[in-house]
């Protein structure tokens, strides 16, 4: 799950972290109040959204010479301009498609003086099993292309999950950093912070890009891009609280709430499988006869009737699938639970699409039975590579 | 032969009273007489356990209760993820030699937890979220189908669940039938990967060619390969079919299981293909041509 740059500041903000002052809002109205809240004389004017890149992104309803989603503003009266100016529409970055991403709330910050710019996330590395720090004195800029260009500028420090942030962690880190002096200092007490709050909140990954050295020589976090792993909300009530329903795609949120794995895809091939392999798998094949997946749909292991019938509907609702693909390979999943899962659905929505069903493994037989016996039109698949042609053929 | 499991392992289920423990115990008795010898439940100690089939198992209260009792050598855990992490951990603490968890959707710092506890022992521990492991005609541990089985020589290691039973199933069909499947599981944080397994294959005189099913995401399939060129050099090789799942999948969006994500150009299906085919494993480019690929591998 994935939050706001102003939620991540002010949650990193509760952990003790250096963060600007900052007031987020919604309407253009607000927006003379937040300035005028803030100590000035710089303000940052940013778009929140879940996307990177939106220093460079560009606003589809603006013109070509109009400044990105990030901008600064020199007065009360700049902020107001430009607030006006980029609320409500819509933002187009290196990460959010040619569609762009609508801009709904602005978060007015105090501006800083920049001395230099650094990188600093923390992540699961999962070839060590341990949260590791990922930092590079090249901030600021799209981290990918620093690793691509300068892999020497990026240095990876694993943290021991039994000793936690040690003093050598952090010496190693101001080091790789260039810090020193007050920066020093300001580093010996955030590293240890940032690892409290990713630790704490079953954060997947954080992300300080900039992480800003001032002119005063104090350590500041100028953005936040944190991400939390969907498998821990259980324990965080509080985090699930931050989701903004409005960046997520309606029908992933639909599936979320039935705990369906579901991705929103470009084809016209609806897809419903078990298990994310060959979930996976099945896009792979579709493709290999030459037409495109709808989606990703994982039903995972102990589906219930119910849960495979949501699934079902869920795929049916997407205006461009003009053919489904039920691929089934029951081990934990049994065929006869998807088998009913299916016909309950097709009962309830109807079938206007032709539908593909390949079911193997525990309780074949049985399965099979029940969609014989349906009456439905549904076309059996002997296997995997049948199953594609058959879907493929069907859909023309 | 085989690896990880055969006729003499005895398992201990950890979450056997609910019904997915319960369901996939049946099945596992029922498979050639897998020795199934106990459950464990915290306040269930004492009772017994009954499948449908008048089966009975002995619950203890716990993992080390349990393995005193009945010198079992393997556990295999269902229980629900919020707990998931600390039932490893009560097995490692009960030195257990070879652990394995069903569980999926383990929040991934326990599993960093459970790592850093099991570097310092000397258990296995295969999974989580993964299907176990299956020996045909002799013991099955997990949710793989028995059904599509056969006796054979080839070794199956994959990632994904249902990829697996597609390897078992076509390699049954294609009459070569399988020493040893194993599914080591879709999250990031994990005990055995594909390197302990290749090991295990390569030294087992029974699996006379491997298949080994990945997936996007980290760099575990590059490792394998440079492994498989590594043992090569010194004179240990068999014949290996490969596929990786995903060569599809969007960037930056997770597939299902935790560890499917492309992230920061790296773990694409393209760069582990190449890696591959660099290691001499032949890449099948459809999931329902790997039995088809591996006998025309193996014909040379």
């Amino acid at each position: 799950m994935n939050i706001h740059e102003y939620q991540a500041k002010q949650l990193l903000k509760g952990f003790g972290a250096p963060v600007a002052e900052g007031v987020a809002i919604t309407s253009a109205d607000e927006a003379e109040a937040a300035a005028r809240s803030l100590p000035g004389p710089l303000y940052v004017v940013k778009s929140q959204i879940h996307a990177g890149g939106r220093g460079k992104g560009k606003f589809k309803e603006l013109g070509a010479e109009a400044k990105g989603g990030v901008r600064l503003a020199k007065s009360v009266e700049d902020v107001v301009t430009n607030a006006r100016e980029m609320l409500g529409n819509t933002l187009v970055t290196a990460q959010t498609g040619d569609a762009g991403k609508q801009v709904n709330r602005l978060y007015i910050e105090d501006g800083a003086d920049i001395d230099r710019e650094l990188y600093c996330s923390l992540l699961v590395d999962r070839g060590t099993g341990r949260v590791s720090y990922v930092v590079s004195t090249e901030g600021g800029m799209d981290i990918e292309a620093v690793a691509h260009d300068t892999p020497d500028r990026i240095q990876t420090i694993d943290i021991d999950p039994e000793a936690g942030v040690t003093e050598a962690n952090i010496a190693e880190i101001n080091a790789a950093l260039k810090l020193d002096g007050a920066a020093a200092e300001d580093g010996a007490k955030l590293f240890p912070i940032l690892y409290k709050a990713f630790l704490d909140t079953d954060m997947s990954m954080l992300e300080i890009n900039p992480l800003i050295v001032m002119e005063n020589g104090r350590l500041r976090v100028l953005d936040a891009k944190v991400s939390f792993d969907g498998n821990a909300l259980f324990r965080h009530p509080d985090i699930k609280e931050l989701r903004d329903e409005t960046e997520e795609d309606a029908k992933e949120i639909e599936a979320s709430e039935w705990d369906l794995a579901y991705v929103a895809l470009d084809g016209n091939i609806g897809c419903m499988v078990n298990g994310a392999g060959l979930a996976m798998a099945t896009m792979d094949i579709i493709k290999l006869y030459g037409k495109e997946p709808a989606n990703f749909c994982d039903v995972g292991g102990g589906a219930s009737k119910e849960k495979v019938a949501a699934a079902f509907k869920i795929i049916t609702a997407d205006p461009n699938v003009q053919g489904i693909l039920v691929n089934i390979f029951g081990g934990i999943m049994r065929c006869d639970v998807i088998a009913e899962g299916v016909v309950a659905a097709v009962k309830e929505v109807g079938l206007e699409v032709p539908l593909v069903v390949r079911l193997e493994g525990t309780n074949v037989d049985a399965g099979k039975r029940i969609l014989n016996e349906s009456g439905l039109a549904i076309t059996a698949a002997d296997d995997l590579d049948d199953a594609a042609q058959k879907i493929v053929a069907a859909v023309g | 032969m085989s690896i990880l499991v055969d006729k003499n392992t005895k398992v201990i289920v950890q979450g056997l009273t609910g019904k997915t423990g319960t369901f996939h115990t049946e099945q596992a008795l029922r498979y050639y007489g897998t020795q199934m010898v106990a459950g464990t439940h915290p306040k269930k100690g004492g009772e017994n356990w009954h499948g449908s089939e008048g089966e009975t198992l002995p619950i203890y209260a716990s993992v080390a209760e349990a393995r005193d009792a009945t010198g079992a050598d393997a556990s295999v855990i269902y229980v629900p993820p919020a707990g998931a992490a600390d039932a490893i951990i009560e097995a490692i603490d009960a030195e257990v030699p070879f652990i394995t968890c069903i569980t999926e959707g383990i929040p991934v710092l326990d599993m960093v937890r459970v790592k850093a506890r099991l570097d310092r022992s000397n258990s296995r521990l295969l999974g989580p979220n993964c299907p176990g492991v299956l020996t045909p005609e002799e013991c099955k541990i997990g949710i793989m189908p028995g059904s599509i089985f056969k006796k054979g020589n080839v070794g199956i290691v994959s990632r994904s669940g249902t990829l697996t039973y597609e390897a078992v199933f076509q390699t049954t069909n294609e009459g070569l039938g399988q020493t040893t499947a194993v599914g080591i599981g879709g999250d990031p944080v994990k005990g055995t990967e594909f390197i302990d397994v290749l090991e295990l294959f390569l030294a087992d005189d029974a699996t006379q060619s491997i298949v080994m099913i990945g997936e996007i995401g980290g760099a575990a399939e590059e490792d394998a390969a440079q492994f498989l060129i590594d043992e090569a050099k010194k004179g240990r090789k068999k014949p290996v079919v490969g596929f990786i799942a995903g060569r599809t999948a969007p960037k930056g969006r997770t597939m299902g299981h935790a560890g499917a994500v492309v992230s920061g150009g790296k773990g694409d299906a393209e760069s582990k293909i190449a890696a591959m085919e660099e290691a001499g494993i032949r890449v099948s480019p459809s999931p329902a041509r790997l039995g088809s690929t591996l006998v025309e591998l193996l014909k040379g």
